[in-house]
C-alpha cells in the first residue's frame, strides 16, 4: 500500500513511503537515476514535491528512512534531536516550513536556536522545493561562526583552504605552491594537505613541515593534512604538532564503514586532537569532506536519495563540533552528477541544508574532466555560494591540481568573490596579510609591491 | 601592454612543481595568456574523454603484428550513457555477449582486453608499442595469449566476463584513464587472476599512468611480468599480491630540503 499519494488533473501519483517520496521529489540528477530511485517523468518529479509539500515535518519523527535498530548515524540523529528548540516549526509542513524560512520570522537568532531541532532529512526535504534564490536568500540568513587560530564565518568574510599539493609530497613542490597562495592571499580557513600516501611517517614529516612554516613566518591559521583519523591519531600519540583531525563522512553507517569509520573512531580522533590543545581563538579542531554519491558508490545508501544521504552526513559533522565541513561537489564524477547545471544546483543544496544545520559549510567548487561542466559552470557556483555567505572555499594554483587530477577554484578565483562581494578574510588573517604587506591595507586588495616576506629564501635560489 | 600585467617574483620556484605557480595577475584575476593555456589543456582533456577509439585502424595495425584480434561493444550505447551508466560499461552488449560465446571457453593463459575507457587517446597513443614489448615477454614465457579484444565504451570490469568467455586464467586490462588537465593521454593496466562475472576490485593489481611522459613502456613491462609471473605462482591476484619492484617515482613523503626552512 502506497503511503503517499497526489492527485493532480484526476491523475493520482503514488508513493510507497517518506523514503521513495523523498527521491522522486529531487531534482534531476544522474546519481539518483544510476540507483534506480528517481522520478519517472518531469511530472511525477513534481508531483512528488507537491505531496512532500504537505507532508508534516514532525512525520520525520516518526517515519525512519533507514531502520533505528540498523543504523548508527539514524540513532545519532534520533536520539540528539531536540524537541523543544523543534517546537517553534512543530506544527508546520514541509510547504508551511518553505514559507517560514523565507519570511522575517526566520531571523538569524531564529535559524540558530531552530538548528538543533531539525533532522538532516527536514532540511533535505524542504531544499528539494526550493528553487536556486531560495536556497542563497535563507543560507545567507544563518550564520555559523568557529575559530581554532582563525574565526571563520563571520559576516563579511569569506576564507580559504589553501591546498598545495605535489603528487609526491616533495617539500619544496608543497612549499612553492604554498608561498603562491600565501602572496595571492589565501590560507585562513587551514593549509591543508591532500598527502600522497596513508603512510603514518611520511603524514609526520608533512605536519611537522607545516607546523615549521607556520611558526618561522608567525602566520595566524592552521594545518592539516588530510589522512584518515586513525593515522592522525597514530600521528597524535607519537606526538605530532597537528592542528585538525581530518576525515572524510557519509550519512549511513554503512558507507561510513566502507571509509573505515564510525562514531566511536570520530570520537576517538576529536577527543585526540582536543587533548592537544593548539588553538589560540577557539577550540572547533574538525576537518570533515563529505559529497553526493558517496553513500551511493559504496553501496550502502538504503535506497535513500543521494542529496538526502548527504544531508545527514552533516548530522554526522556537528556532533564533532567541527571547525570546516567541505561539500567536495564535483569530485565525484558525472555517474552522480552529471553536468554544470547538477552541479551547481548540488552545491548549493549542500551549503543551504548544512547550514540550517549549524554546520561551518564550505565547497569544493570543483570539476572533473569527464563531466559536463568547464570554469563557467564553476564562476557560477563560486558566485553564488559567495552571495549565500559561504564560510570557505578551495584556493590552488591556476585551478589545476597536480595530484589530485582535478580543477578548483584558484588563489585568482578566491579574490574575484571576495573584490566583487567585498568580503575580506578571517580577521587575525587579514591583520597578517597587512602587516606583512601582502595585502595593501587600501581596499584594493594585493599591494603593489612585492612583500620581502619570502623573497631572500627565493633569491638564494638564484634566477 | 605587459605592465597592466603584475608579474609574480617567485618564478624561480617553478623549478619544484608542475602546479600553474606564478601565474601573475591583471588587477587580481588571471591574465589571458595562462588563462587561455589553461582553456586548451582543458579542451584537449575533453577531447580526449571524448574522442571514439578508430577499432579498424587499431585491428590493422595489431594484424600487421601478427596479433589477432576481435572488437567487443559495451552495453552502453553511446558517450553521455557511458558516462551515466558505469554498470552499463562493465558488461558486453547482447550482441557482443553471442559473439563471446562462441568461443566456447577454448583456453587460453592470458587474455588481454584493450579497452577506451575515458581515453581514446591513451590508448591510440600507447598500446602498441606497449604490446609490442608485452606480447614478446608473455610468449617468452610460454604463455598462451589469447586474441587480443578491443572494446569500445567499456570499463575496467568489462575484462572479466570476456576472459570468462575465452576461458583465460588471467586477464591485462588496458584501458584510458580519465583525462587530467596535464596529461590526457594515460593509460592503465588492470591485471586480475581468475577473473568471472562477481570479480572486486581488490582482486585486481594496478598499474597507472603509462605513457611517454609518464610511466615508461620498459619498466610498465617489468612490473606487470613480475605481477603476472606471482599471479600465475601464486594463483592470486590483488591486495595480497603487492609490486614488490623498486619503483623510478619515489615518494618524497615530505622528506628533503626545503627553501622555506632553510
Amino acid at each position: 500500500m502506497p503511503m503517499y499519494t497526489h492527485t493532480v488533473d484526476h491523475k493520482v501519483h503514488a508513493f510507497d513511503d517518506l523514503k521513495d517520496l523523498l527521491a522522486k521529489a529531487s531534482p534531476a540528477r544522474s546519481g539518483d537515476y544510476l540507483a534506480g530511485i528517481a522520478a519517472a517523468d518531469y511530472e511525477e518529479r513534481v508531483a512528488a514535491q507537491m505531496a512532500l509539500a504537505e507532508v508534516p515535518l514532525a512525520q520525520f519523527l516518526s517515519e525512519a528512512l533507514i531502520p533505528y535498530e540498523e543504523d548508527e548515524v539514524t540513532r545519532l540523529i534520533i536520539d540528539r534531536h531536540d524537541r523543544q528548540a523543534f517546537e517553534a516549526v512543530a506544527h508546520l509542513t514541509v510547504g508551511d516550513f518553505r514559507n517560514w524560512l523565507l519570511s522575517d520570522l526566520a531571523t538569524e537568532d531564529a535559524l540558530a536556536r531552530l538548528a538543533p531541532g531539525l533532522t538532516p532529512e527536514m532540511a533535505a526535504a524542504v531544499s528539494k522545493i526550493m528553487r536556486v534564490q531560495d536556497l542563497i536568500l535563507v543560507a545567507r540568513k544563518c550564520r555559523v561562526v568557529t575559530a581554532f587560530r582563525t574565526t571563520v564565518g563571520l559576516p563579511g568574510r569569506l576564507s580559504t583552504r589553501l591546498q598545495p599539493n605535489h603528487p609526491t609530497d616533495d617539500p619544496a613542490g608543497v612549499s612553492a605552491s604554498l608561498v603562491d597562495g600565501l602572496m595571492y592571499g589565501s590560507g585562513d580557513a587551514v593549509i591543508g594537505i591532500n598527502p600522497a600516501t596513508d603512510n603514518v611517517g611520511a603524514v609526520m614529516t608533512l605536519i611537522h613541515m607545516l607546523d615549521a612554516i607556520i611558526q618561522r613566518y608567525s602566520i595566524p591559521t592552521q594545518s592539516c593534512v588530510l589522512t584518515h583519523v586513525t593515522t592522525s591519531i597514530e600521528a597524535i600519540n607519537r606526538g605530532a604538532p597537528l592542528d585538525l583531525v581530518f576525515q572524510s563522512v557519509a550519512g549511513t553507517e554503512a558507507a561510513n564503514r566502507s571509509f573505515g569509520i564510525n562514531l566511536g573512531v570520530l570520537r576517538e580522533g576529536h577527543e585526540a586532537a582536543l587533548s592537544l590543545k593548539r588553538g589560540t581563538v577557539g577550540n572547533n579542531v574538525m576537518y570533515f569532506e563529505t559529497g553526493q554519491g558517496s553513500a551511493l558508490s559504496a553501496n550502502a545508501h538504503h535506497g535513500v536519495d543521494q542529496q538526502t544521504c548527504e544531508a545527514r552526513a552533516y548530522a554526522v559533522a556537528r556532533a564533532f563540533s567541527p571547525f570546516l565541513v567541505n561539500t567536495v561537489v564535483g569530485f565525484i564524477g558525472p555517474e552522480y552528477l552529471y553536468d554544470g547545471k547538477q552541479i551547481i544546483r548540488a552545491g548549493l543544496e549542500d551549503h543551504f541544508c548544512g547550514k540550517l544545520l549549524g554546520v561551518p559549510m564550505g565547497c569544493d567548487v570543483c570539476y572533473t574532466n569527464h563531466a559536463e561542466a568547464d570554469q563557467n559552470d564553476m564562476d557560477m557556483l563560486l558566485t553564488l555560494l559567495g552571495v549565500a555567505g559561504i564560510n570557505f572555499v578551495m584556493g590552488i594554483p591556476g585551478s589545476d591540481d597536480v595530484m589530485l587530477n582535478y580543477q578548483t577554484t584558484s588563489f585568482h578565483d578566491a579574490l574575484y568573490v571576495r573584490k566583487v562581494l567585498g568580503a575580506r578574510p578571517a580577521p587575525e588573517f587579514e591583520a597578517w596579510l597587512e602587516g606583512v604587506g601582502i595585502f595593501s591595507g587600501d581596499g584594493r586588495i594585493l599591494a603593489d609591491k612585492t612583500p620581502g616576506l619570502f623573497l631572500d629564501s627565493i633569491r638564494k635560489l638564484g634566477a | 601592454m605587459s605592465d597592466i600585467v603584475t608579474k609574480n617574483a617567485w618564478n624561480a620556484l617553478a623549478r619544484f612543481t608542475q602546479a600553474r605557480i606564478a601565474l601573475g595577475r591583471a588587477g587580481t584575476s588571471l591574465p589571458t595568456r595562462p588563462h587561455l593555456e589553461f582553456q586548451f589543456a582543458h579542451a584537449r582533456a575533453r577531447n580526449a574523454v571524448h574522442h571514439p577509439l578508430d577499432e579498424q585502424a587499431l585491428s590493422a595495425a595489431l594484424d600487421e603484428r601478427g596479433i589477432r584480434s576481435f572488437v567487443v561493444h559495451s552495453a552502453a550505447p553511446d558517450r553521455a550513457t557511458y558516462l551515466q551508466r558505469p554498470d552499463l560499461g562493465r558488461v558486453p552488449s547482447e550482441a557482443s555477449k553471442a559473439y563471446l560465446g562462441a568461443f566456447g571457453a577454448s583456453g587460453f593463459d592470458v587474455a588481454i582486453v584493450v579497452v577506451d575507457g575515458l581515453s581514446a587517446f591513451a590508448i591510440e597513443q600507447n598500446v602498441l608499442p606497449f604490446l609490442d614489448l608485452l606480447v614478446p615477454q608473455l610468449t617468452a614465457q610460454g604463455l598462451g595469449v589469447a586474441p587480443v579484444a578491443v572494446v569500445r565504451q567499456g570499463r575496467v570490469a568489462i575484462g572479466d566476463p570476456i576472459a570468462e568467455a575465452l576461458g583465460a586464467k588471467l586477464v591485462v586490462v588496458l584501458i584510458g584513464e580519465r583525462p587530467g588537465l596535464s596529461s590526457p593521454d594515460s593509460m592503465g593496466i588492470y591485471m586480475t587472476w581468475a577473473p568471472a562475472q562477481g570479480t572486486t576490485d581488490a582482486q585486481r593489481n594496478c598499474i597507472s599512468n603509462v605513457r611517454r611522459d609518464g610511466l615508461h613502456y620498459e619498466e610498465a613491462v617489468y612490473k606487470l611480468m613480475y605481477l603476472v609471473s606471482e599471479a600465475f605462482r601464486r594463483g592470486l591476484s590483488g591486495v595480497t599480491l603487492k609490486d614488490e619492484t623498486a619503483s623510478q617515482a619515489r615518494l618524497a613523503g615530505g622528506a628533503g630540503s626545503n627553501f622555506l626552512l632553510e
